[in-house]
């Protein structure tokens, strides 16, 4: 017998620059969340962070005088929000705990961030150049699936667009395809504006069982993680999953079969996604990657309008990571807050009508990738 | 000015200028690996043949960077891509070529300077050009 689990309670520091140290934005996020939940008493944390240092969620719950309980840091790149959503629902729904408290808490380095990721050789020899690899997925997608850059820059309009109405966002104006592709060209084909920012924020979840929950809390249907199989990148050094054999299934695909198994839905049954933007070509990639349509397909979908409000399957009504810039430790708590109050009925004027199945999708270096499902 | 290779065991410089990249072939199932590497990352295997790889390919993925990255010891702009080899590797490689170059082009492997270390040295890496060899 497993448990219902449930999401009790939600915060949010807003993404962006602040004056703040990554500490005092993961107590904001937490109080947040705690009041929200009704102050329940948890037995678990789960802290997902990359740059935060050592023990950085102890120093969280330490300046709010909460500690005691078990409190793990968890690290998977831009997936580390997922794999503690997924670590602190298997406690509740095993009946390990009755309710766990997630955040997740990051100040990135400003610039292209400097990875340990990569060995000095690489770096001296320019291939530790992320944006880089970003844009050889773009071309792969514009290759085989027929994007245009027309399309990519669709993306970015489409996201900015909501983020406009997402008051933790840092970018909140709306932009037009002409702006995106007279934005910098950083690496053909990105231009600056199809790259999310990194930036600072946090973001915390109280998982509970339901029957502890208030009676409309929205669930925890599926929380799913997965890494890249044997032979699906070019070697532990590059971030390139699919690369090196196209037949072996990404990262993303094995966590979203594995969630949909779970939950018992399909892609049919999703009424709004969140998914990794951390480019343009990311959040495409993804539609295929998830199963929204077949590989190579992807071009219709954004053409049609079918991931955009009031389409088929809205994906990032909260702006995506292209508005609101990417906390790696926070971003993918920040997608499945969004996906929480919209079930909810509380995302305010970004609220869609009928949103009762969501899915939330990361994906990072690792290749790391998680999937949630979330459902009323 | 005395050259050093950017790493060791990454490829093999010859008296007269040719450069070898250097891979593993893994004994118990082929796979093939660049770097060499001491465990196959398909099977696990530990027996592994240090080889000669491919000296010619084609281009199978490719782009320019326009800001350098960090630690980059060369100069801005510069192609960046991925090289399919005859036998089917994939390897990331500097590209000689200061813009986007088209899927299946003949690439040649060829040494690169990169620039000069704190110890004034020059950094030697691999990278690929169009052409045959
Ligand atoms: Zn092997």
């Amino acid at each position: 017998m497993t448990n219902s689990v449930a999401v009790a309670g939600v915060g949010l520091h807003p993404f962006g620059r602040f004056d703040r140290t990554v500490t005092q934005m993961g107590v904001s996020a937490v109080r947040a969340a705690l009041e929200d939940a009704g102050n329940p008493s948890f037995q678990s944390v789960f802290c997902a962070t990359v740059y935060s240092g050592v023990a950085a969620g102890h120093k969280v719950l330490g300046a709010l005088g909460l500690t005691g309980t078990p409190i793990v840091n968890v690290e998977a790149g831009c997936a580390s929000g997922g794999a503690a959503l997924m670590l602190a629902t298997n406690a509740v729904r095993s009946g390990q705990c009755d309710t766990a408290l997630v955040l997740g808490i990051e100040k990135m380095p400003r610039g292209i961030i400097r990875s340990s990721f990569f060995e000095p050789w690489r770096e001296q020899s320019g291939l530790a150049a992320t944006p880089a690899y970003f844009a050889l997925r773009a071309m792969r997608l514009m290759r085989d699936s027929g994007i245009t850059k027309e399309d990519l820059a669709q993306i970015v309009v489409k996201n900015r667009a909501e983020g406009v109405n997402n008051e933790i966002a840092m970018y909140r104006t709306a932009t037009t395809v002409e702006a995106v592709l007279e934005s910098r060209l950083v690496c053909e084909p990105l231009h600056l504006h199809m790259l999310c920012s990194p930036n600072e924020g946090a973001a915390a979840i109280v998982v509970q069982r339901s029957d502890l929950a208030r009676r409309d809390a929205p669930k925890i249907a599926s929380a799913q993680l997965r890494s890249h199989l044997p032979g699906s990148i070019l070697g532990e050094a590059t971030p390139l999953s699919g690369v090196a054999d196209e037949n072996i299934p990404a990262a993303s695909t094995i966590a979203a079969h594995a969630a949909f198994e779970e939950a018992g839905y399909g892609p049919d049954d999703l009424d709004l996604i969140e998914c990794q933007d951390t480019d343009a070509a990311r959040e495409i990639l993804a539609y295929e990657e998830l199963g929204l349509c077949a590989r190579g397909d992807s071009a219709q979908l954004v053409r049609n309008g079918d991931t955009a409000r009031g389409g088929r399957w809205p994906v990032n009504l909260s702006g995506g990571l292209l508005s609101k810039g990417e906390p790696l430790g926070a971003s993918a708590l920040a997608q499945i807050i969004e996906l929480s109050n919209q079930i909810d009925g509380r995302a305010g004027i970004r609220q869609i009508e009928n949103a009762q199945i969501g899915l939330a999708h990361t994906v990072g270096r690792g290749a790391n990738a998680a999937v949630v499902i979330i459902t009323k | 000015m005395t050259a050093r290779m950017v790493h060791d065991g990454l490829f093999r410089l010859d008296s007269d200028g040719d450069i070898r990249l250097l891979g593993s072939r893994c004994e118990e199932c082929s796979h093939l690996q660049f770097p060499v590497a001491e465990t196959c990352s398909m099977c696990g295997s530990e027996r592994s043949t240090t080889i000669d790889l491919e000296r010619q390919g084609t281009l199978w993925l490719s782009t320019v960077v326009t800001n350098a990255p960090p630690g980059y010891l060369g100069e801005v702009p510069y192609g960046f891509g991925v090289v399919e080899l005859p036998s089917g590797l994939r390897i990331i490689t500097l590209i000689t070529e200061k813009e986007v170059v088209e899927f299946g082009t003949p690439l040649r492997l060829v040494a690169h300077d990169l620039g000069i270390n704190d110890d004034g040295e020059m950094v030697v890496t691999y990278a690929f050009s169009p052409g045959s060899s």
